[in-house]
């Protein structure tokens, strides 16, 4: 049982639906991002989602392109995301974190080599947007086998026909993306939603959490009471852009957190 | 399987649209059911008769195939060794080859029902190719297009507008060809009930790379019953200029089986290639890495954080390199040389004076190679050079390059 695992047990036997909190690791510098992602869990966040910066961040929106920006620019490295990684769990051995990123920075540093410092920092799950089922040889499977769960992207044009391939090696969670089209877009619509977390939930008992244009605690607590639980990201990475200390962008975490839970 | 098959460099990529270990598939899921759809659309196109009729009736009406063979006489008496034949794809309708791939991506978005067009653009000669058929078929248009390429390539800009396009200028990165294709990415993604995602090299996810070379083939093709009429053999060396590769890939094609045919692509060396990447030579300079869909060599650093690169052609600006060329230079099938934004400047001003034909920047890369290579060959050694496009868009670069004031004649 992975700490993902342990954390939707727990969530179930509460009641409650899991918030999960986006975050770009080294946005806007190395040290307060650590500040921020350990004041996460106090914060009400279930699952922290820690992105791995890219030059090339082709499924985000201005929001999160820049967030990566402005970590590359204060150097943070893949080293060093990992490195946040080990720094949390030095006092929270519990909440999840799973790395939300492109490809190319792993398959650089080596996918064996990653894995296994990955392990070792605490991670507990990847969510690699350019890597489809099509492609899960390259990390997927060998993750799996590594003990990481891969959350795969469940999308409004996954019909019938594809989910059960997209199900088939997902592990930990389903992300189900509330609209075609990038972060921090259109707000996600939880009439529209809801029949589509019924389609997949009848197809995998993995819990389906949804992202993608949530960003107040009010639409948390609405898409949160249809699914699982929500992730909210560009609308916390603005908070940082705008230079939010890091006390307000947790408090902002816990207005959101609070939203999600009441569902 | 028969031997010639199993020795054919012809029969890439496999069904995971692999070329050797490049390729593939990395995209987001939401794109993966369209990605699907186009392959299995263009694999039945690939053998209807169709299809091509409709291809081949508009090469010949409209962009004005076969495109010229020409005998370079006064370059190759200047160069005193190689024979040097030019292939005119800077003759076709729009003024470049990317109008060959354009057809064939529009015909098909037509087939699947698709309304509005997007597209990519460096030089603008992909976008204005796109434009142009689009107003043909009344298509709705929107070229991404680098913010920094849209003031270098002005004419070009200006071109797509009158077509009907909208230009959207990118502001992302360093506003060159690979941001732009991250926001036609991104649109994609976005939009795509109704749209079609038309690439204008051999790049991307699969089936992009292999469709796109499927498309300009037919310049190989040509090239190779030209130099048999002309010569009555095949040519020695085949030569083209890199940016994602698709002309080169359109040229080599129906040479690679041909294994006495030496193949050269020339990458940009903008200001040479060394440790400080002022250069686009992706094979030359880059590693292997995954990006816009597929695995190929690219400009990156340690970290797999993807460099810009740089170049005097907006054309060639690109950190990548299609994946068949990466293959290619892996088994050593092709060869891979890069050449200086100097060196190019040299060669489009030889073209100019010699041959009466202004080059694009891009195939004066190409050119600039040949220049070099042509003086120690022999006087029956046959090169053919793709002269991919013409240096209309690029006379305002050329002129503040050579230090010429624009109105000062
Ligand atoms: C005339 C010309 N040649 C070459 C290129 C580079 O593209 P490719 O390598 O795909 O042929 C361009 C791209 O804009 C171009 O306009």
């Amino acid at each position: 049982m992975t700490r993902i695992d342990a954390k939707f047990a727990e969530l179930h036997t509460a009641g409650k639906k899991a918030f999960v909190a986006y975050v770009m690791a080294g946005d806007p510098n190395y040290n307060t991002s650590l500040e921020i992602v350990r004041g996460l869990p106090a914060a009400g966040v279930d699952i922290i989602e820690l992105g791995i910066p890219f030059t090339d961040p082709m499924a985000d929106g201005p929001t999160i392109q820049l967030a990566g920006q402005r970590a590359l620019e204060a150097g943070q490295t893949l080293e060093k995301t990992l490195q946040i990684a080990r720094e949390f769990r030095k006092t929270d051995d519990a909440t999840p974190i799973v790395l939300m990123g492109y490809y190319n920075p792993i398959y650089s540093r080596g996918v064996d080599r990653f894995l296994k410092d990955a392990v070792a920092a605490g991670i507990d799950g990847l969510i690699i947007v350019d890597l489809p089922p099509e492609e899960d040889s390259e990390l997927c499977i060998p993750a799996k086998a590594a003990g990481i769960n891969f959350i795969r992207l469940a999308t409004p044009t996954t019909d019938d026909k594809r989910l059960p391939k997209v199900l088939q090696n997902t592990s930990g969670f389903v992300y189900y993306v509330s609209i075609t089209g990038i972060t921090g877009a259109a707000a996600a619509q939880a009439v529209d939603v809801a029949p589509e977390v019924a389609r997949i939930k009848s197809k995998t008992d993995l819990p389906v959490i949804v992202g993608f244009g949530v960003r107040t605690p009010d639409t948390a607590q609405e898409i949160a009471a249809v699914a699982d639980g929500t992730v909210v990201g560009s609308a916390i990475v603005e908070r940082i852009a705008n230079g939010d200390s890091p006390v307000d962008v947790l408090a902002f975490v816990k207005s959101l957190a609070d939203g999600a839970h009441r569902a | 399987m028969p031997d010639d098959i199993l020795n054919s460099f012809m029969t890439g990529p496999d069904e995971n649209g692999r070329f050797g270990d490049f390729g593939g598939r990395f995209v987001s899921e939401t794109l993966m059911p369209l990605i699907l759809e186009l392959e299995a659309q263009y694999e039945h196109a690939k053998t209807d008769e169709t299809f091509w009729a409709q291809m081949h009736d508009l090469w010949t009406h409209y962009v004005g195939r076969p495109s010229p063979l020409y005998y370079a006489e006064r370059l190759t008496q200047h160069l005193g060794g190689a024979k040097i034949y030019l292939k005119r794809d800077e003759l076709n309708h729009t003024g470049a080859h990317k109008i060959n791939n354009v057809l064939g991506q529009i015909i098909l978005a037509r087939r699947m029902g698709k309304t509005r067009i997007i597209a990519e653009t460096g030089a603008g000669q992909h976008g204005v190719a796109t434009a142009t058929v689009c107003a043909k078929f009344g298509l709705k248009c929107v070229v991404y297009m680098g913010a920094h390429d849209v003031e270098r390539q002005a004419p070009n800009v200006f071109r797509m507008k009158l077509l009907g396009a909208e230009v959207i200028p990118v502001t992302s990165g360093r506003g060159t060809l690979k941001d732009a294709m991250n926001d036609a990415l991104r649109d994609w993604v976005t939009n795509v009930h109704d749209t079609f995602y038309c690439i204008g090299t051999v790049a991307g996810p699969h089936p992009y790379p292999a469709m796109v070379r499927d498309f300009q083939a037919i310049i190989g093709k040509e090239a190779k019953e030209q130099m048999q009429a002309a010569e009555g053999r095949l040519p020695d060396t085949i030569i083209a200029a890199i940016g994602g590769g698709s002309n080169a890939m359109g040229l080599f094609f129906p040479f690679l089986d041909d294994t006495d045919v030496n193949i050269i692509g020339v990458e940009a060396g903008g200001k040479g290639v060394n440790s400080k990447m002022e250069h686009c030579a992706s094979l030359t300079g880059g590693r292997p890495g995954v990006l816009h869909g597929n695995r190929t060599y690219l400009l990156q650093d340690d970290d797999g954080q993807i460099l810009e690169g740089f170049s005097i052609s907006a054309g060639l600006d690109y950190p990548g390199i299609g994946p068949e060329h990466a293959w290619l230079h892996e088994i050593g099938r092709a060869q891979y040389v890069s050449i200086t934004d100097l060196e190019a400047l040299e060669a489009f001003q030889l073209s100019c004076e010699l041959e009466g034909i202004i080059p694009a920047l891009e195939p004066s890369h190409a050119l600039a190679h040949v220049m070099k290579i042509a003086p120690e060959l022999p006087k029956d050694h046959l090169i053919i050079m793709n002269m991919c496009g013409r240096g209309d868009k690029d006379i305002f670069t050329v002129a503040r390059a050579l230090g010429f004031e624009m109105g000062s004649f």
